[in-house]
C-alpha cells in the first residue's frame, strides 16, 4: 500500500508549471462549457443565472439533497472504476450499461431466491456478490465475443446492452411480474429486511458509500502498484509487443472485462438493493453510459474519476427541479455533461498540440 | 534556392538534438548530411521541412527569414522531404497518390495527371504503372512516386532521409541518376545518410554532424578517412566474423508455406544448428519477415512442419516457442517491439514476472543495470517512446533472454551507425559462442557478409540461395537478391 500513496504524491512533484497548465486547462474548458450552456439556455428562452442557481441549490442546497447526490455518485463511481480497467487495457467497454443492468438482474434473482429469511443480512450480502457475478459474466460474454469470435468490443457491448434491456423488460412483464398485474413500475418491492441498511433521516446507506470509496482505493492500488495493472497498460499500449514480452493479451483483456463487469454489476446491485428495492425497467438510469463520460473527462485518472462523478451527480440531481421551477427539461444536465466532455477533450488536445510545437 | 541555417537549436528537455548548427544549402548542388545515429541529422531536416519546430535559430530562404509551423508552409516555399518510410496512401493507386495534395478541380481530369506522371517518369527514368495500388509497390518504387509527386508540386529543395535503405542496387542507380539530373537542373538536393558509400557516390558537398553540432565539412573529392574521423573521431575497425562450431539442431523448417508480408513464404526447407549465425538477405519483404515469424510461432504455416530442438512445434503459439528458448525481435521497434507509454523500468517489471504487487524500486535498479550494460542513453523512468531509434534498439537487445536456443532478429542493426553495429555484433557473437543459433535479416549485404556463417537469399517468398560467405561476395549476392542467380 505504501506505493499507492507514494504515487498519489507524484502529482505534487510535477512542478508548479505543469500544475498551473492543468488548472488553466480546466478553467478554459469550464469557461467554454458555461458559455455554450448559456447559449443553449438563451435559445431556449430561460434565464441563465437562475438556471445555474437552481442547479447548485438543487444539488448542494441541503443535507437531504446532498445525500441524493451521493446516491447517484455511488453507482456512477463504481461503474467508472470498472471502466478504468478496460480503458487501460485499450478496450472500449460500451457494454458497461448492460453490465449494470445484469448486476441488478442477478441481485434481484438472489433476493427472490433467498426471500425474507431470518438470515436476511446474509441474503443481502450474497445478493451483492451475485450482482458482481452477473455483471462480470455479462462482461465475459463481450470479452469472449472479442477474443474468440473477433467481434469488436464496441459492437459486442452495444448489442449486449439491447439484449440486457430486453431481458429486464421481459422479466418485469413476464416471470417476475407483480401478482395480478404487470406494470412499468417494476417488480414487487422486496421485504424491508433485505434492503441495505441506511440512515433513516438521510435515506443514505453508509455501507454502500463505504464500498464505493473502497472500490476507488482498490482500483487505484490494482492499477498502479500491481502486476495486473502493469499488464493491462502493457496490452493497452501495444498488444503485439506484449506478446513478445510473454503476455497473453486475450487473457489480460478478459481479466479487464471481469473487473469492469464486476464493478458495474455492483453498481446495479446497489441500484436494486439500496435505491429502488425492486427491479425497474430503467434500473441502470443510464449510469453506465454516463460513467464512460466520467472516465473520459477524468482523463483515465483514478483520483479524478470520483471527483468528476460527484460533479456529474450534482448536475443530475440539481436538474431534477428544473421542470418545476423554470419549466425547463431536466435533460439540460445531459447537455452540460456532454459539452463538458467535448470541451475538455478539445481544450486538452489543443493545449498538448501547442505545447508540443513549442517543444 | 539558397537556404541558410544559422545557429539552429532543438532541445527536448535536457537533450540537445541540435546544438547550434550552421549550414548553407546551395542550388545545383547535392549536399550530403552525414553522421551516426543520434547525431541530429533527422531532427535538423525535420525542422527544415516544417515537421518539427526549432527551439531557436534562424532559417533564411533566399535571404528571407522563415519560420515554418507545419510541413505545408515549408512546401509552399518549395521544400519537400522524402521520409525513410514513404508517407503515402497504400490502398490508393499510384496515380491517385500522385494526384493527392496537388491543386485540382473537384472533379479532376485524371488523364491530365496521368500524362504529367508519365512525363516525369520518362524524364527521371522511373518505371511506375499508374493503376497499381501502392501497397503492392516496393519501397524503392514508392520513393520514386514520392519524388515525382514533389516535383509535380514544384518543389525545388528535396530532402531525402536515408533513401537507400531497403531498396535494390538497381533502384539506387536510378534514384541517384535522377537526383543528379535534378541537381544539374538547378534544384537543391539534400541527402541524409550514415552510409559513406552513398555520400561519396552522389554528393558534391558534405556536412558532418556529431552530437548535435557540425563536426566538419568537405567538398568532392572526399577522403574517406577524413570523413570517418569527423563522424566518429577515429576510424572504426570493421567487425570480425569468428567461425562458430555448429552444435545440435535448433530449427528445422520442413516444406513450410505461409501467408503474410508482401510475398508470403513458399517451399521453405531449412535447418539451422546451434552456434550458427545465419543472415537472411534479399529485398525487404521477400519472405524474410514471414520466415522469422513462422520460426517464432507468431505466424502459423499453411503447410509444412516447424521443429525447434527436434521437437515438432507446428501450430503452437509464440509462448510455447518462448519456453523452448526462442526469442524474436521485430524491426518496427515502437510498433511491435516496445510498449509506448511504459517506462524502461516497467518493461523490466513485465519480464520479471515475480509477485503480484509491483516492486518498482527493484525494477528500477534492474533497469539501471540493463541500461548500463547496453549503453542505453535513458533513465529507468524514461518512457520508451522518448528514446532515439538507436537507443530503442539497444534497449530491445537488452531484453533478450540470457541463455537462448534460437534468436530471430529482424533488421537488428537497422538505422544504427557503424560503431553501434559493431558493438551489437560483439554482443550477439558472444551469445552465439554460448551455443545459441542466430537468424537475422538485414538489407546491408556487407553486414551479412561480415557476421554470418551462412547466408540465405530470399526472392519472391522463396529461398533461392544457401551459401557460406567465403563462397560468395557482395556482387554475387546483389545479383541473387535481384533474382539473377
Amino acid at each position: 500500500m505504501r506505493t499507492v500513496f507514494a504515487r498519489m504524491g507524484r502529482p505534487l512533484e510535477m512542478g508548479l508549471k505543469t500544475a498551473l497548465a492543468g488548472v488553466a486547462e480546466i478553467a478554459a474548458s469550464v469557461l467554454v462549457v458555461v458559455a455554450f450552456t448559456t447559449l443553449v439556455l438563451l435559445v431556449a428562452g430561460a434565464p441563465p443565472l437562475d438556471t445555474f442557481a437552481v442547479l447548485v441549490k438543487g444539488s448542494l442546497g441541503s443535507w437531504s439533497k446532498l445525500s441524493h447526490v451521493i446516491k447517484v455518485w455511488i453507482p456512477l463511481t463504481l461503474a467508472s472504476c470498472g471502466l478504468l480497467f478496460t480503458f487501460k487495457a485499450g478496450l472500449w467497454n460500451i457494454g458497461v450499461e448492460g453490465q449494470v443492468m445484469m448486476g441488478a438482474v442477478a441481485t434481484t434473482l438472489a433476493m427472490r431466491m433467498g426471500g425474507p429469511s431470518p438470515l436476511a443480512g446474509m441474503v443481502t450480502a450474497l445478493a451483492l456478490v451475485a450482482g458482481m457475478a452477473g455483471g462480470a459474466l455479462w462482461a465475459l460474454c463481450a470479452g469472449f465475443l472479442k477474443t474468440k469470435a473477433g467481434v469488436h468490443e464496441i459492437f459486442a457491448g452495444l448489442g449486449l446492452n439491447f439484449v440486457s434491456q430486453g431481458l429486464v423488460l421481459w422479466l418485469i412483464f413476464g416471470p417476475w411480474k407483480q401478482p395480478g398485474i404487470a406494470s412499468m413500475s417494476g417488480t414487487e418491492t422486496f421485504d424491508e429486511r433485505l434492503w441495505i441498511p441506511s440512515i433513516e433521516a438521510l435515506n443514505l446507506s453508509p455501507a454502500a458509500l463505504g464500498m464505493a470509496v473502497a472500490a476507488v482505493i482498490v482500483t487505484a492500488y490494482l492499477l498502479s502498484s500491481t502486476r495486473l495493472g502493469l499488464y493491462l497498460r502493457a496490452v493497452g499500449g501495444n498488444e503485439k509487443a506484449a506478446v513478445l514480452f510473454g503476455l497473453k493479451p486475450h487473457a489480460v483483456m478478459t481479466a479487464a472485462m471481469l473487473c469492469a463487469g464486476g464493478l458495474a454489476g455492483l453498481a446495479g446491485a446497489f441500484q436494486v438493493s439500496g435505491v429502488y428495492h425492486r427491479l425497474i425497467p430503467a434500473i441502470s438510469s443510464g449510469y453506465g453510459y454516463l460513467a464512460l463520460l466520467v472516465v473520459l473527462l477524468a482523463y483515465y485518472n483514478v483520483w479524478a474519476a470520483p471527483v468528476v462523478a460527484f460533479f456529474f451527480a450534482c448536475l443530475n440531481t440539481g436538474a431534477i427541479q428544473l421542470p418545476m421551477l423554470l419549466s425547463l427539461d431536466s435533460s439540460l444536465s445531459g447537455v452540460i455533461q456532454g459539452s463538458m466532455v467535448i470541451a475538455a477533450l478539445a481544450v486538452h488536445s489543443v493545449s498538448t498540440r501547442s505545447r508540443r510545437s513549442r517543444g | 534556392m539558397t537556404i541558410a541555417l544559422r545557429s539552429i537549436h532543438k532541445h527536448y528537455g535536457d537533450i540537445r538534438a541540435n546544438d547550434g548548427i550552421d549550414l548553407v544549402l546551395r542550388p545545383s548542388t547535392v549536399h550530403g548530411i552525414l553522421g551516426e545515429n543520434g547525431a541530429g541529422k533527422s531532427t535538423l531536416m525535420k525542422i527544415l521541412s516544417g515537421y518539427v519546430r526549432k527551439t531557436s535559430g534562424t532559417i533564411l530562404v533566399d535571404s528571407e527569414e522563415v519560420d515554418f509551423k507545419n510541413p505545408a508552409e515549408a512546401a509552399s516555399h518549395g521544400i519537400g522531404m522524402l521520409y525513410q518510410d514513404p508517407l503515402d496512401f497504400p490502398p490508393l493507386t499510384v496515380l491517385e497518390n500522385f494526384m493527392a495534395g496537388q491543386r485540382m478541380k473537384a472533379w479532376p481530369d485524371r488523364s491530365l495527371f496521368r500524362k504529367r506522371l508519365a512525363g516525369l517518369c520518362r524524364e527521371m527514368g522511373f518505371d511506375l504503372d499508374p493503376e497499381t495500388p501502392v501497397v503492392r509497390l516496393t519501397v524503392g518504387e514508392r520513393q520514386q512516386l514520392e519524388l515525382a509527386r514533389h516535383l509535380a508540386a514544384g518543389r525545388r529543395v528535396l530532402i531525402l532521409d536515408e533513401p537507400t535503405t531497403g531498396i535494390s542496387s538497381l533502384q539506387k542507380d536510378v534514384l541517384f541518376s535522377a537526383l543528379r539530373r535534378l541537381s544539374s537542373g538547378g534544384a537543391t538536393v539534400v541527402l541524409v545518410s550514415h552510409k559513406l558509400e552513398d555520400v561519396e557516390t552522389l554528393c558534391d558537398e558534405v556536412t558532418v554532424l556529431k552530437k548535435g553540432r557540425v563536426s566538419g565539412s568537405a567538398v568532392r573529392p572526399f577522403s574517406t578517412g577524413a570523413l570517418l574521423e569527423m563522424m566518429f573521431g577515429r576510424e572504426p575497425a570493421p567487425p570480425l566474423r569468428k567461425g562458430h562450431e555448429p552444435g545440435a539442431q535448433a530449427l528445422f523448417l520442413e516444406g513450410v508455406h505461409a501467408h503474410g508480408g508482401r510475398t508470403g513464404l513458399a517451399q521453405c526447407t531449412v535447418k539451422v544448428n546451434r552456434g550458427e549465425v545465419v543472415g537472411l538477405a534479399g529485398l525487404e519483404g521477400s519472405g524474410q519477415d514471414v520466415f522469422l515469424r513462422v520460426a517464432a510461432g507468431l505466424t502459423r504455416p499453411t503447410r509444412g512442419r516447424v521443429h525447434v530442438s527436434r521437437k515438432d512445434m507446428t501450430g503452437r503459439d509464440h509462448h510455447a516457442f518462448k519456453t523452448m528458448g526462442v526469442a524474436f525481435q521485430p524491426a518496427a521497434r515502437l510498433e511491435e517491439g516496445l510498449i509506448a507509454g511504459l517506462s524502461v523500468a516497467e518493461h523490466c517489471a513485465i519480464l520479471e514476472r515475480s509477485s503480484f504487487s509491483l516492486d518498482l524500486d527493484a525494477s528500477a535498479s534492474l533497469a539501471q543495470e540493463r541500461i548500463q550494460s547496453f549503453q542505453v542513453a535513458a533513465r529507468p523512468e524514461s518512457p520508451v517512446e522518448s528514446l532515439s531509434g538507436g537507443n530503442q534498439q539497444r534497449l530491445l537487445l537488452s531484453f533478450l533472454p540470457d541463455d537462448p536456443v534460437l534468436l530471430l532478429l529482424e533488421n537488428p542493426t537497422r538505422g544504427l551507425d557503424r560503431e553501434s553495429v559493431r558493438w551489437v555484433w560483439e554482443r550477439l557473437d558472444a551469445i552465439a559462442s554460448n551455443g545459441a543459433a542466430i537468424v537475422f535479416s538485414s538489407s546491408e549485404i556487407d553486414e551479412i557478409l561480415m557476421v554470418s556463417d551462412r547466408v540465405l537469399v530470399f526472392f519472391e517468398g522463396r529461398i533461392i540461395h544457401d551459401v557460406r560467405p567465403e563462397d560468395t561476395d557482395a556482387l554475387m549476392l546483389g545479383k541473387a537478391i535481384a533474382g539473377r542467380v
